[in-house]
C-alpha cells in the first residue's frame, strides 16, 4: 500500500528552541520552524524553532536560513547557489508548499511560524537537504540533447520564429523538482512514473521543430507508468516556482500519442 | 554492485503501451454519456410497470441493444479505471497481481451475468 504513516524512525520529535537575542525589537522577531534531521547521529528527525530577528536579514526565505546559519546555528544544512530564482538549488517546503527559499518572502508566510521542511517523499541526506539522485536518472532517460541524423548543417540547425516560440513556457525549468515532489502519483510511483519535470523536458524535444527522433521519443515514455500516472492532479502547475505548466506539456504528449495511434 | 539510478531507471525501458488504454478510458466516457442519460430514463419508466410491463419493455429491440451495450460499456469503463487505482497505491507484486485478476474477474463475470439476465429475459420472456 502507498505509506500514509511515517515509519517509527521518521517521526519527527520536538527539537531545540533558539531565542531571539535579548532586546531585538518584537515586531521584527518571526519563528522559524525547521525540520532538522543528521543521519550519522541515529536519533529521528526533529522540528528545531528560531526566533530571527529579521530586521538583521534580508526578506527572503534564504536570507533567514543564511543568517540563521551564519549567526546563530552554523549546522543547519541547506542548499543553495544563485539567490535569484535561477538555478533551483534551494527548492524546499516553506508553509506547506514547494517553493524556491530565495524568490519567496517570509513575510509572504502566513501562520504563526514559517514552517521549513526538505522536499516531500524524497530520501532525506541531512536537514533541508534531499536525495535528488533518481529524479536527476529520470530526466536524463529522456535524452535531453538535440538527435539529429541527418547530416550536420555548415551553421546553426535554423528553426523559424514559430517554432521556436513552441518552447517557451518550456526551456525555462531549471530542474528544480518542486513540482515532481508535490505530485502525489510521483509520491507514490516515484521509481516508475518520470514525474512532471522529466516529462516537462520531453516535452520540450519531442516539441523541437529541429529534432529528429520524434517518434523514437513517443516510443521511450509510451508507458502505463513513465507517463500515464499522471492523472491531472495540477499539483505540478500550482507550485512551479518559474509559472511553468507541465500538467500541460503532459497532456500535450498524451495528444501526440492519440494522434500517432490513430 | 548495485546498479546506479541511471542504470534503474533505464533498465525498465517502456512497455510501449498506454494509449490504447488512455483512449478507451475517453471513448467510454463519451459513450457512456448517453447510455446513462438513456438508462436514467429507462429507470422511471420502468417504475410504475409492473412485472409483465417490464418483460414486454426488455423485449423491444431498442431497449435490448440499449440495456447490452449501457452494462458491457459500464463495466469496462468501471474495470480500467479500478486497474489504474490499483496500480497507483498496490505495490507488493502478489497482492498486485492478485487484485487485478480479481478486478477482472469481478467486472468480466458482473457484465457477463447482467447481459445473459437481459437475453434470458428477452429471448424467453416473463416466467409463468
Amino acid at each position: 500500500m502507498a505509506e500514509l504513516v511515517l515509519p517509527k524512525n521518521s517521526k519527527v520529535q520536538t527539537g531545540r528552541h533558539w531565542p531571539a537575542p535579548q532586546g531585538a525589537d518584537k515586531a521584527k522577531v518571526r519563528t522559524f520552524r525547521i525540520y532538522r534531521y543528521d543521519p550519522e547521529t541515529g536519533l529521528n528527525p526533529r522540528w528545531d524553532t528560531y526566533d530571527v530577528d529579521t530586521s538583521q536579514c534580508g526578506p527572503m526565505v534564504l536570507d533567514a536560513l543564511i543568517y540563521i546559519k551564519n549567526v546563530i546555528d552554523p549546522t543547519l544544512a541547506f542548499r543553495r547557489s544563485c539567490r535569484e530564482g535561477v538555478c533551483g538549488s534551494c527548492a524546499m517546503n516553506i508553509g506547506g508548499r514547494n517553493t524556491l527559499a530565495c524568490t519567496h518572502g517570509h513575510a509572504e508566510t502566513p501562520g504563526k511560524a514559517v514552517q521549513i521542511s526538505p522536499l516531500p517523499h524524497m530520501p532525506v541526506v541531512r536537514d533541508l537537504i534531499p536525495d535528488l539522485t533518481v529524479f536527476y536518472a529520470q530526466y536524463a532517460s529522456i535524452e535531453p540533447w538535440l538527435h539529429t541524423s541527418t547530416a550536420t548543417p555548415d551553421t546553426e540547425w535554423l528553426q523559424t520564429p514559430k517554432d521556436r516560440e513552441k518552447l517557451d513556457g518550456l526551456y525555462e525549468c531549471i530542474l528544480c523538482a518542486c513540482c515532481s515532489t508535490s505530485c502525489p502519483s510521483y509520491w507514490w510511483n516515484g521509481d516508475k512514473y518520470l514525474g512532471p519535470a522529466a516529462l516537462l523536458h520531453a516535452y520540450r524535444w519531442l516539441i523541437d521543430s529541429r529534432d529528429q527522433a520524434t517518434g523514437e521519443r513517443l516510443d521511450g515514455v509510451e508507458d502505463p507508468f513513465k507517463l500515464y500516472r499522471c492523472h491531472t492532479i495540477m499539483n505540478c502547475a500550482q507550485v512551479c516556482p518559474k509559472g511553468l505548466n507541465p500538467a500541460k506539456a503532459i497532456a500535450e504528449i498524451k495528444k501526440m500519442m492519440v494522434e500517432r495511434a490513430l | 554492485m548495485a546498479r546506479s539510478p541511471e542504470a534503474r531507471v533505464k533498465a525498465q525501458g517502456s512497455a510501449k503501451h498506454g494509449a490504447s488504454h488512455f483512449i478507451a478510458e475517453r471513448v467510454t466516457s463519451i459513450a457512456l454519456v448517453p447510455l446513462s442519460l438513456w438508462a436514467v430514463y429507462a429507470v422511471i419508466a420502468l417504475a410504475p410497470l409492473p412485472y409483465e410491463g417490464v418483460v414486454a419493455w426488455l423485449q423491444s429491440p431498442l431497449n435490448i441493444v440499449f440495456s447490452t451495450l449501457f452494462i458491457a460499456i459500464a463495466f469496462y469503463h468501471m474495470g480500467i479505471g479500478m486497474k489504474v487505482v490499483i496500480e497507483d497505491y498496490i505495490h507488493k507484486p502478489s497482492s498486485l497481481v492478485l487484485l487485478l485478476l480479481l478486478n477482472t474477474l469481478a467486472w468480466g463475470l458482473g457484465a457477463v451475468v447482467a447481459i445473459v439476465c437481459i437475453l434470458k429475459v428477452a429471448f424467453t420472456g416473463a416466467v409463468a
